[in-house]
């Protein structure tokens, strides 16, 4: 590089390409690198998943798969309805969505309003620990403690099952809460405090600035984290598999039936000795398949909530 | 709170004063603006008695007395830090938001003690709105804006559609945002969003309305429709209203105090009221020489 003289005009050459910078591109190439693995994988997932589905439903019908009440593939009389999975799945994730939702959106309005900082600060990694729980713990906790004290608790004589449903969402519901308050708590104190004074000075109390300007103003953020409790519900398998139990030989009409899930009749088949290429070893891929499509249309929908929701401040 | 003689201002009354139009705000020399007695009545509203502000162990604020008339502009000015925004914050209890702070002394509003244990600061909020330095409108739309106020105060109000359309045409900005009011507050622009403020501050019927800073984010045309309205405004509503801005002071108020930081003996800085009179005798002829420095600009 030319010697520049203090004062002096830096001459016309100074701006042209001189040294070459390698460690830019090595830098650009490894960020390329780590944003193609995580898309490839993606698609490669799907792809693994498509062949054997359609495999599947070479065999199987579509409507039979859609319409089917039974789900008796590892059974002498094979079934093929996934029905069953799929009512047990919306009938968990329901459940552990009416306790989450409440819960952690309340847990975060106390957290983010309420609160005083210090409890805050104390409180606020504690729940975030909570969110690091294996599932399994979950699982036991539901199988060991809820239930017996659900089939005590129960006010009529149709006592839930040993293995149920409702439970299971039970647990699951407690398992989301601290994400669920966790994100909605960041997305509300994200939102700024001369909107809290305006609202005060309007003469709102406490309850009034939470649930009139601060929820709304952080909206996209709730909605964000709720729906990701959501999607972790869904895709939950181990509470299912120990609490629910893996039954599938029917609609579980009540939540205090016992039923597998998508997910736990995956993890449930995919422990057995099903040889490749066999019928019963494609089920798992169809019903994986109808897992994606649920949690793909469900991320969906969030994104375009998100973006319907947020607010931008300036 | 429940003196029967006096009239609550009226969103409903545009036009509710006989008294003559003030004078075009920019073209009047500071020093001539407000001749003679200040207007109004001289009933008081606000009287602060040997008031001292503390935020935890530091004291922000010592030893105010002053009073603010009825339907007067005040304006309290002051270098950084000499304790301004305070004392405007104790008057309708926004301190009571920051952890720690807290009020000596007597803050009275028509007799009644401010900080008496059976007074609510909702209450008192409602009576005594504020717009603050920074526009600060919900990211709702321009209406509900204005319906947020009546709505938590569980006003009853017959139809809110020209609750909204009064508070905005008082606030100047009808005409502007008439044909938009469903759509966001948060797209108009600065000035205009300051008079939303203000028009959402006006809709709760208060009497006093303090007001911090409210130009400094301003450029100054959307400064000079904001003072306009100010004066506007006085005639039904009290005013208090902090500024950094001593031609701003000279233009709009009709009294002024002058607050500046001092050292104690332990050399801590507190805020101290060093003189308070009309804005006239404050800019023409301060008896305190403290005064005469800061607003010829040769400190602060």
């Amino acid at each position: 590089m030319a010697v520049i003289t203090p004062g002096a005009p830096v001459p016309a050459a100074s701006v042209r390409r001189g040294r070459r910078r390698p460690g830019e591109r090595v830098i650009e190439g490894f960020l390329v690198l780590a944003a193609v693995v995580s898309i490839a994988t993606t698609i490669g997932i799907v792809v693994s998943l498509l062949f054997p589905t359609v495999e599947f439903f070479g065999e199987v019908s579509i409507i039979e798969f859609v319409t089917g009440t039974q789900w008796t593939p590892l059974f002498s009389i094979k079934q093929y309805g996934v029905l069953p999975l799929l009512v047990g799945t919306l009938w968990v994730t329901l459940i552990a969505t009416v306790i989450a939702v409440p819960l952690g959106i309340g847990a975060a309005i106390y957290l983010s309003e309420y609160a005083r900082p210090g409890t805050r600060k104390l409180l606020k990694p504690i729940l975030e620990v909570l969110a690091g729980i294996p599932t399994v713990v979950y699982g036991f906790f539901a199988l060991t403690f809820l239930n017996p004290l659900l089939i005590d608790l129960w006010p009529s004589d149709d006592k839930p099952e040993f293995q149920n449903l409702l439970v299971a969402g039970i647990a699951m519901g407690i398992m989301i809460v601290p994400t669920v308050a966790s994100l909605a708590e960041d997305a509300m104190s994200a939102v700024p405090q001369s909107l809290r004074e305006g609202a005060y000075a309007l003469a709102s109390t406490k309850m009034q600035v939470a649930t009139r300007v601060v929820v709304p103003g952080a909206l996209s953020g709730i909605v964000a984290a709720i729906v990701l409790g959501v999607s972790r519900a869904l895709g939950e398998t181990m509470i299912v598999t120990i609490a629910a139990g893996l039954k599938t030989d029917g609609i579980p009409w009540s939540p205090i039936d016992g039923a597998a899930t998508m997910t736990s009749f995956i993890a449930g088949a995919a422990q057995g000795d099903l040889p490749v290429d066999s019928l019963d070893y494609l089920t798992i891929f169809a019903v994986g398949t109808t897992l994606f499509l649920f949690t793909f249309a469900l991320n969906a929908l969030s994104i375009r909530l998100v973006r319907k929701f947020r607010e931008v401040y300036e | 709170m429940s003196d029967p003689n006096r009239k609550a201002p009226d969103v409903t009354d545009t036009v509710s004063s006989t008294r003559p139009a003030p004078p075009p705000v920019a073209l009047v020399n500071p020093a001539n603006r407000n001749e003679g007695a200040p207007r109004g009545d001289d009933e008081q509203v606000l009287r602060l008695e040997d008031v001292n502000i503390f935020y935890g162990d530091y004291q922000a604020v010592r030893g105010v007395d002053m009073t603010i008339g009825r339907h007067q502009i005040t304006a309290l000015i002051g270098p950084s830090g000499c304790g301004k925004s305070t004392v405007l914050r104790s008057l309708n209890r926004m301190n009571d938001l920051i952890p720690g702070a807290r009020v000596a002394g007597r803050v009275t509003y028509h007799g009644e003690d401010l900080y008496a244990r059976e007074v609510d600061p909702i209450e008192v909020r409602r009576r005594i709105g504020m717009v603050f330095q920074k526009p600060n409108p919900f990211p709702k739309s321009i209406y509900d804006n204005i319906a947020y106020g009546p709505r938590v105060t569980g006003m009853r109000v017959s139809n809110m559609d020209e609750l909204v359309e009064k508070a905005l045409r008082r606030a100047a900005l009808w005409d502007e945002v008439k044909d938009k009011r469903k759509q966001s507050a948060l797209a108009l622009s600065g000035g205009q969003q300051q008079r939303l403020c203000i028009a959402r501050t006006i809709a709760v019927s208060p009497e006093v309305i303090l007001m911090d800073e409210p130009c400094s984010a301003l450029d100054p045309i959307a400064t000079s429709k904001i003072e306009d309205l100010m004066f506007e405004l006085s005639r039904d509503y009290t005013i208090v209203i902090v500024t950094h801005n001593m031609q701003q002071a000279a233009r709009v108020s009709h009294r002024t105090a002058f607050f500046t930081a001092e050292v104690d003996e332990q050399g801590e800085r507190h805020g101290r009221l060093i003189e308070y009179d009309t804005t006239n005798k404050i800019f023409t002829n301060p008896a305190q020489k403290r005064t005469e420095e800061y607003i010829t600009g040769r400190f602060g």
